[in-house]
């Protein structure tokens, strides 16, 4: 799949098109007028600190949080403040911060909620194939609680809970937060497979040097506001990302 | 204590527990998924027995057509509550379901009154149900195995429900993660609307046997049973469906004891002493007996 990776020669309409949203908890504002585009093959990254706002754009995409103004579009179609589960089905799929798989279930059926807004008996037993092809582990723990796996063992059954569904846009938050290195290893080996077979990820990572090295573009988020767009080493060089991880709180600027 | 006692004793326990098994799972199946400590949930058990009451009493129906239309009350008015009285709440705080729950109990019970009578009225219902049989030389009504049977099948379909179908294992993600069950495209409306129906369902059942017993419905015929469901599921597990169960039967067990042991001058106190049990479970053991896999969903 050839997929044009600057945002500037790109010729056909984003697969996610996020303008100018404002979310906020309660009374405190915690995204301020925040666009960004997702093309489809893409691997964008968003990066900043924590409290950034990172995970909270991922959230209000799925619907999980409503925007108080400003339009979310999905291929074509506004999802502005639809839930997510309608924005499941539509073909949003987020793996959650903190992995968040179903503890008491097994693995076998916290991969059947995975698929259940896009559930098709037909293909689902290959598209098991598939997952078990990318993560053999967890054809090993099939019949067992998802509670019991390891911690880079849940975040593969987390991404793995979110591929069964075929997504049309896969996020991911902080997939290697608290992982051990070798682990973190793999699972950015994992994103860029998935990347390579042409899926369309965003990525909200803290690890902004590898999330930037395998991303075709990115967005630096500080305190709500989107602060950089571009090519990932225009990122680099533009911006000191060691003042804005370390946080002057100013984003660098 | 002679074999006889000792079989009477098993008897009576098992099927006053089966009794407040499914009270207990009642209870627990709603809770599990919204969160919610259903306090209209007495209601259900009240509709049907009051569905009961004028099936049997109006119309000439045959018994199990009685019994199947007044479980089907239970269903009808746990569906009613959640779409009516929940569902537009169910955005806002906890406390607004909280108090949501309260009022519909408030307000069923003052229709009853208002509508039907403030006084008990028989509740008509087959003799069979109370004839006495004999079991290991124990006689005991029939409603007494029968219960017991009941609930052996119904915890049977239950688990099949739960582990074996998808719908049952949608409900069981979503009581343990909401948000996230939300995510894989489970959808909230459908996986409470089911909760509520199975609490439902349960109270009808329950319904038909409570009536057996004491022959009659009045107004506050739900507060029994609800608070039967509170004491269970404390001792039970508020966040497991098979701790609810057991909970269930080890209340039965203990009420039975202490009507067992307890000297006659001290047995107005066996309430008394049930609830000092139940308040000591909350201190040393608030989770109940099993835990269950229940996290808090956090914010943000």
């Amino acid at each position: 799949m050839v997929v044009n990776t600057t945002h500037d020669t790109i010729k056909t309409d984003p697969i996610l098109n996020v303008q100018s949203i404002d979310v906020a908890y309660g009374s405190v504002r915690v995204l301020h007028e925040v666009s960004l585009q997702v093309f489809a093959g893409e691997l964008v990254s968003i990066c900043g600190i924590n409290g950034a706002g990172k995970s909270t754009t991922l959230k209000t995409i799925a619907g999980v949080l409503k925007p108080q103004s400003g339009q979310i579009v999905f291929r074509g179609q506004d999802i502005t403040g639809k839930n997510a589960e309608k924005t499941h089905r539509l073909g949003i799929a987020l793996v959650p911060e903190g992995r968040e798989i179903f503890p008491s279930l097994t693995v076998a059926e916290n991969l059947r909620i995975g698929a259940f807004g896009r559930y098709d008996a037909k293909r689902y037993a290959q598209d098991l194939e598939d997952i078990f092809e990318l993560f053999p582990i967890l054809k090993e723990r099939y019949n067992q609680a998802g509670g019991l796996l390891s911690g880079g063992e849940q975040q593969m059954l987390a991404i793995a809970r979110a591929l069964v569904s075929r997504p049309d846009l896969l996020m991911m938050d902080e997939p290697s937060l608290g992982l051990a290195p070798a682990m973190v290893d793999l699972i950015f080996e994992l994103i860029e497979t998935l990347k390579n077979r042409g899926i369309t990820i965003l990525l909200v990572e803290q690890n902004a040097e590898r999330a930037l090295k395998i991303a075709d573009r990115a967005y630096l988020l500080s305190t709500g506001y989107i602060k950089f767009a571009g090519r990932p080493e225009d990122m680099s060089e533009t911006i000191d990302i060691t003042s804005v991880y370390l946080g002057d709180g100013e984003g660098g600027f | 204590m002679n074999l006889q006692i000792l079989t009477e004793f098993t008897i009576n326990t098992i099927s006053m527990g089966s009794l407040y098994a499914l009270i207990a799972l009642g209870l627990v199946f709603v809770f599990g998924i919204c969160q919610l400590v259903n306090f209209a949930y007495g209601e259900f058990f009240a509709v049907s027995a009051y569905t009961l009451y004028f099936l049997g009493t109006f119309t000439s129906l045959p018994w199990f057509m009685v019994f199947l239309l007044g479980i089907f009350a239970g269903v009808a008015i746990a569906f009613l509550c959640e779409v009516v009285a929940f569902r537009p709440f169910r955005d806002r705080s906890m406390d607004a379901l909280l108090v949501t729950s309260f009022a519909v109990s408030v307000i069923a019970q003052r229709v009853y009154q208002l509508s039907i009578s403030p006084r008990p009225k028989a509740v008509p219902i087959p003799d069979f149900m109370n004839r006495t049989v004999t079991i290991f030389g124990i006689g005991t009504p029939l409603r007494n195995p029968l219960i017991i049977a009941t609930t052996a099948v119904l915890l049977i379909a239950l688990t099949l429900l739960m582990k074996k179908t998808t719908l049952g294992i949608a409900m069981r993600g979503a009581s343990e993660n909401f948000t996230t069950a939300r995510l894989m495209g489970v959808p909230a409306n459908l996986v409470i609307l089911a909760a509520f129906i199975i609490s439902g369902l349960l109270a009808g059942v329950v319904a038909i046997f409570l009536s057996a017993r004491t022959g009659s419905v009045e107004p506050m015929a739900g507060a029994g049973p609800l608070l039967i469901g509170f004491i269970a599921v404390v001792i039970g597990g508020m966040h497991s469906l098979p701790g609810s169960v057991v909970g269930g039967f080890v209340y039965a067990g203990i009420s039975n004891v202490l009507s067992l042991t307890l000297p006659t001058t001290m047995l107005s106190f066996r309430d008394a002493i049930m609830f000092a049990i139940v308040i000591a479970f909350l201190v040393i053991k608030p989770e109940g007996m099993i835990r269950g896999n229940y996290h808090e969903e956090r914010v943000g």
